[in-house]
């Protein structure tokens, strides 16, 4: 696979930086925000005509999406709440991204990293709220790291192919996580939607001051900040953003590509377990059906829309996280059946892929000549 | 009735294996072509819903479910030529793209699914080829669809053509060497879109399948992953479109286990069983894998293999 990491935005190694390394940099810098969102109106088009063959207005298609997603301060805490999530998870992709490999079982560590943190919170009842919430983060985070860790094992010392082992363990994640909640881990009193035991009233995670949204958000923003600074500004980055550019570059210069792997993916994977553990200890209260609704998915389109630039992630969330929240209004006053928030996403995420196309064939989104760098 | 207890659960395993293999059969000759070709389609697991949704809406109103799985080829062979038309672009990764036309298919699927999930549309014929016996278990383990059949019919075309067609081996050299054939004045871009159309084609009419004998109804957990075991199967059958048929059927005995079992009053481990296909899969797949060299038998365009 050659090409996932190099698509990410180019960082250009500077030693001193001139005027002609500025330069080259914004037109790089103005291609990868000209081309995602070129991308984005394309997709918004054929939608567009899609809805309007099916007889209805894309017109109020789109302006009941802004009205659900963006319209209202409460369509806004909606929309942020379902971006939390989509914040982590992405990361889930966008880490191993960078180092070459497509993995996309983020759906798997959610649920199993949500389903570790109920587990760790039943017994500890009583416990102060501040260690119980600190160990069902650690639990959480670690389910995750040994489930897509495991992938990235699989994938650096065995040679197996992670992008059809991750979706494969998806899959078995769920019947895992489904034969738990039903059986050992199930609350008796949890008759029509088996449940795992409530964490507790007192070790549920708060909302951030005058909002209905979780603090969950600021975790993920933090998140998606602090795994810019590691691939951009580390040398652990720099050898794992080496790694993803030429694999036997990276191994002739002694580099563990075998540990970078595993211990990106586990991160990853950790990312994802964490947003699992945050929407049982921040929304659900227990871990049931209602962790598997599809955010390890739309995390892969968010990565992919960000182009695997973890801080590009934040805003896209909060975009593909405002689509989902508008999906209801749409449904309701249009008379569209749900999947129609599937269908824009599909759409998009195949002219997204296309777009990788474009890179450096516009001609007035490449630098001037006279500007490229001669010595 | 007679009781034969435990021993049905091989009969309701090898009956299973039947009914449960054919989707797997069609979907991983469909990947096998394709695969040949030097480029792989992981978005057939949305073929398969997109054949099954317009297998079913076509019988239901055509009144043929021959019409259904006419349509629902067709289908499939349009998101393959559409994968096969985007995976042309220069950084456009096949991979990816396989991933997005899963997510844009089964949406779709859904989409127009919604009014289809209460009407019943005529159903494919079976053949009783177990009427002979007095054992229930074992005649319904006998009633073989016809695309049953067809798809092994299918299944010896291609590994015939493949070996001795002109048609085939242009395939395989595109899939082995796309200079070796660029210089012979192919188009590769064409043949692999011809290949992914065609092996959309076969995904689909598996997913007809699926709506139209069995489970034989349209709803939205209808494909749960067989799209994605397909693909794992053709590397277990290394490429070899006969080998596909046995793993096929591998595969639908392990997915009939659980019901099996659940049918002598074995119910604890429901999804346990449920997951057999997949943890097989995944065995199947680390134990051919290996850090040093491609799997066996693999085209060498192949990005996985790479």
């Amino acid at each position: 696979m050659t090409s996932i990491a190099d698509r990410s935005a180019p960082s250009v190694a500077v030693s001193r930086t001139t005027r002609q390394d500025l330069v080259v940099r914004a037109y790089a810098a103005a291609e990868a925000l000209a081309i995602p969102l070129l991308a984005l109106l394309v997709a918004a088009a054929i939608f567009g005509a899609f809805i309007a063959a099916l007889g209805k207005s894309p017109l109020d298609l789109y302006r009941l999406i802004y009205t659900g997603a963006f319209g209202s301060w409460f369509s806004w805490q909606n929309t942020l709440l379902r971006a939390a999530p989509l914040l982590l998870v992405a990361l889930c992709v966008a880490l191993p991204a960078r180092l070459g490999l497509l993995v996309i079982g983020g759906e798997g560590a959610l649920a199993l990293g949500g389903l570790a943190a109920a587990a760790v919170a039943a017994p500890l009842q009583g416990l102060p709220p501040a260690l119980v919430i600190s160990l069902m983060a650690l639990a959480g985070m670690l389910m995750g790291a040994l489930w897509i860790g495991g992938i990235g094992a699989l994938r650096a010392y065995r040679g197996v192919n992670e992008t059809i082992s991750s979706l494969l363990l998806a899959y078995i994640a769920v019947a895992l996580f489904n034969h738990l909640v039903e059986g050992a881990l199930r609350d008796p009193a949890s008759l029509n939607k088996p449940s795992t035991a409530h964490v507790g009233q007192a070790n549920m995670i708060g909302t951030l001051p005058g909002m209905d949204v979780h603090w969950g958000l600021v975790v993920g923003v933090i998140a998606c900040i602090a795994a810019w600074v590691l691939m951009e500004r580390t040398s652990l980055g720099f050898a794992a953003r080496m790694t993803g550019g030429n694999i036997r570059a990276a191994r002739l210069q002694g580099l563990p590509v075998g540990r970078l792997i595993v211990g990106f993916c586990a991160l990853g994977g950790a990312m994802a377990g964490l947003a699992g553990m945050i929407e049982v200890a921040a929304v659900h209260g227990r871990a049931n059906g209602s962790l598997i609704v599809g955010y390890g998915y739309t995390g892969i389109l968010v990565a992919f829309l960000a182009r695997q630039n973890t801080l590009a992630v934040m805003p896209v969330a909060v975009l593909l996280g405002g689509i989902a929240a508008a999906g209801g209004l749409v449904q309701r006053r249009m008379g569209l059946p749900d999947a129609t928030m599937l269908v824009f996403q599909g759409i998009l995420f195949v002219v997204i892929l296309m777009s990788e196309t474009l890179y450096g064939r516009i001609p007035w989104l490449q630098p001037p000549l006279s500007t490229e760098r001669t010595s | 009735m007679t009781d034969i207890g435990w021993w049905g659960v091989p009969l309701a395993v090898l009956g299973g294996a039947i009914r449960v293999s054919t989707p797997f059969l069609f979907v991983s000759l469909g990947e096998c072509l394709t695969e040949k070709s030097g480029r792989i389609n992981l978005g057939l697991e949305g073929t398969l819903v997109i054949g099954a949704i317009s297998g079913y809406a076509f019988s239901y109103h055509s009144g043929s479910a021959w019409i259904g799985v006419f349509a629902a080829g067709v289908a499939g062979c349009l998101f393959g030529a559409l994968h096969g038309w985007l995976c042309k672009f220069e950084r456009v990764n096949d991979i990816a793209i396989g991933i997005a036309m899963m997510l844009l298919g089964t949406g779709l699927a859904f989409f127009f699914g919604k009014a289809y999930i209460q009407p019943s549309a005529p159903r494919l014929p079976a053949i009783p080829f177990g009427s002979w016996s007095s054992i229930p278990q074992l005649e319904a383990a006998l009633e073989i669809n016809v695309l049953f059949l067809a798809g092994i019919a299918v299944a010896v075309l291609l590994w015939w053509a493949f070996r001795a067609t002109r048609a085939g081996l242009i395939v395989r050299m595109v899939g082995d060497s796309a200079d070796a054939a660029r210089a012979m004045g192919y188009s590769v871009d064409r043949i692999r879109l011809l290949s992914t159309a065609a092996g959309g084609f076969l995904a689909g009419v598996g997913g007809a399948y699926l709506s139209l004998y069995y489970p034989g109804s349209w709803n939205e957990g209808l494909s749960s992953g067989q799209g994605l075991m397909a693909i794992a199967l053709v590397i277990f059958a290394r490429w070899n479109p006969l080998a596909c048929f046995g793993a096929a059927l591998l595969f639908g005995g392990a997915g009939a286990l659980g019901p099996a079992l659940q049918s002598v009053g074995v119910t604890s481990g429901y999804y346990l069983f449920y997951a057999a296909p997949y943890v097989l899969t995944l065995a199947i797949i680390i134990a051919m894998s290996s850090p040093t060299r491609a799997f066996a038998g693999a085209p060498s365009e192949l990005s996985i293999t790479k």
